[in-house]
């Protein structure tokens, strides 16, 4: 009988490292990964300029014309919609969508977290929401790629976040007081300089969270994708289909989901950040 | 020596049943606390969305280092 036969699990080991050693997934890195050109499959493919500038690699790659791509869309949309004002104050369509989405973000983002003087975060947050949200939801679209899928741009992301939060947190508390502020009041002079280590360590460590959080959020989704509809290329059979097309699309609703939430959450640590460095009395 | 998918499988099965673990816990708390007082339900799923996404990053940052052990 199979089951008594002594050797099964060598065996079946032999087979699967055979078959894992012949099949090629380079292709689920591909499609997740930046490249220099951009594939659009059965048209062709568009080769991008390649830059050098003082020594740097400044060459224009699939996301950054992706990110090009978020940004014209967001600036025609707020163009239009803050043009659509003039006319009635009582907005409709596309205007009203967007309305609801600021109001969204002014009054569960930056009000209960910053507290006073909100209003001055305001474009930032805003920026930051509607940029992440461009981006994510660029990269379900057919042809599409996410440009928050890179490391890079998260990162870039995380930096100017890390600027706004200690930029403000050293102007309403001078640069000093900041410093000072960091501190729990109330602690024996002996702890002072190891909780003073601890806390400016937690400073860089917040942003380096929200990078990677987004950074992973957006392409374990896609690589969990790719892996899904690739079962049917690597198995060879045309059974797997129903089953492999149902658990992608099941995913795939998921990464909706999750397009929207790590927008929200990105803006939403942001602006809990910068209430903690602005009003550092809590 | 080929343990680097095996160290990436193992991992990522661990983080998973450490990040299952603790957004199921955090789900029970919240539906019991939603049952005791309905008003407060807005705010209990806000925050609960918030601390399922933050429990959520720390397991991707396991998986991160878990994909790169596998591209190695």
């Amino acid at each position: 009988m199979w089951f008594s036969d002594p050797n099964i699990v060598t065996d079946t080991a032999k087979v699967v490292h055979e078959t894992a050693k012949k099949t090629d997934t380079s292709w689920i890195m591909h499609h997740v990964l930046d490249s220099r050109e951009i594939d659009l499959t059965p048209f062709g493919v568009i080769h991008l300029p390649q830059l050098h500038l003082f020594g740097m690699d400044v060459s224009i790659t699939k996301h950054v014309v992706f990110m090009w791509i978020a940004a014209i869309v967001l600036i025609v949309t707020f163009i239009k919609v803050s043009k659509s004002y003039k006319k009635s104050l009582i907005p409709k369509g596309a205007t009203n969508l967007t309305e609801t989405m600021i109001m969204f973000v002014r009054d569960e983002i930056a009000k209960p977290n910053i507290g006073k003087g909100f209003e001055k975060f305001l474009p930032f947050l805003l920026t930051v929401f509607f940029f992440i949200l461009t981006c994510n939801f660029l990269g379900l679209l057919p042809y599409g790629s996410t440009a928050t899928g890179n490391i890079s741009v998260t990162a870039t992301l995380a930096i100017i976040s890390f600027i706004v939060i200690q930029g403000g947190g050293m102007m309403k508390n001078g640069v000093f007081g900041y410093f000072k502020g960091l501190l729990p009041h109330g602690l024996p002079t002996w702890l002072i300089p190891i909780m003073f280590i601890v806390e400016l360590l937690g400073l860089f460590t917040k942003p380096f969270a929200l990078a990677i959080r987004l950074f992973a959020n957006m392409t374990a989704g896609h690589i969990v994708i790719l892996a899904l509809l690739g079962l049917i290329f690597i198995l060879h059979t045309y059974v797997v289909i129903p089953v492999s097309i149902a658990f992608a699309l099941f995913i795939f609703l998921l990464e909706v989901l999750v397009a929207l939430l790590q927008a929200y959450i990105f803006t939403m640590l942001s602006s809990l950040f910068i209430g903690m460095a602005y009003h550092q009395e809590h | 020596m080929e343990f680097a998918y095996l160290a990436a499988g193992f991992g990522a099965a661990l983080t998973v049943i450490g990040g299952a673990f603790g957004i199921g816990k955090l789900a029970s708390s919240a539906m019991e606390a939603s049952g005791r007082q309905p008003e407060a339900a807005g705010d209990i799923r806000t925050s609960m969305i918030i601390a399922a996404a933050l429990i959520e990053g720390i397991s991707l940052f396991a998986l991160v280092i878990c994909i790169l052990l596998a591209l190695k």
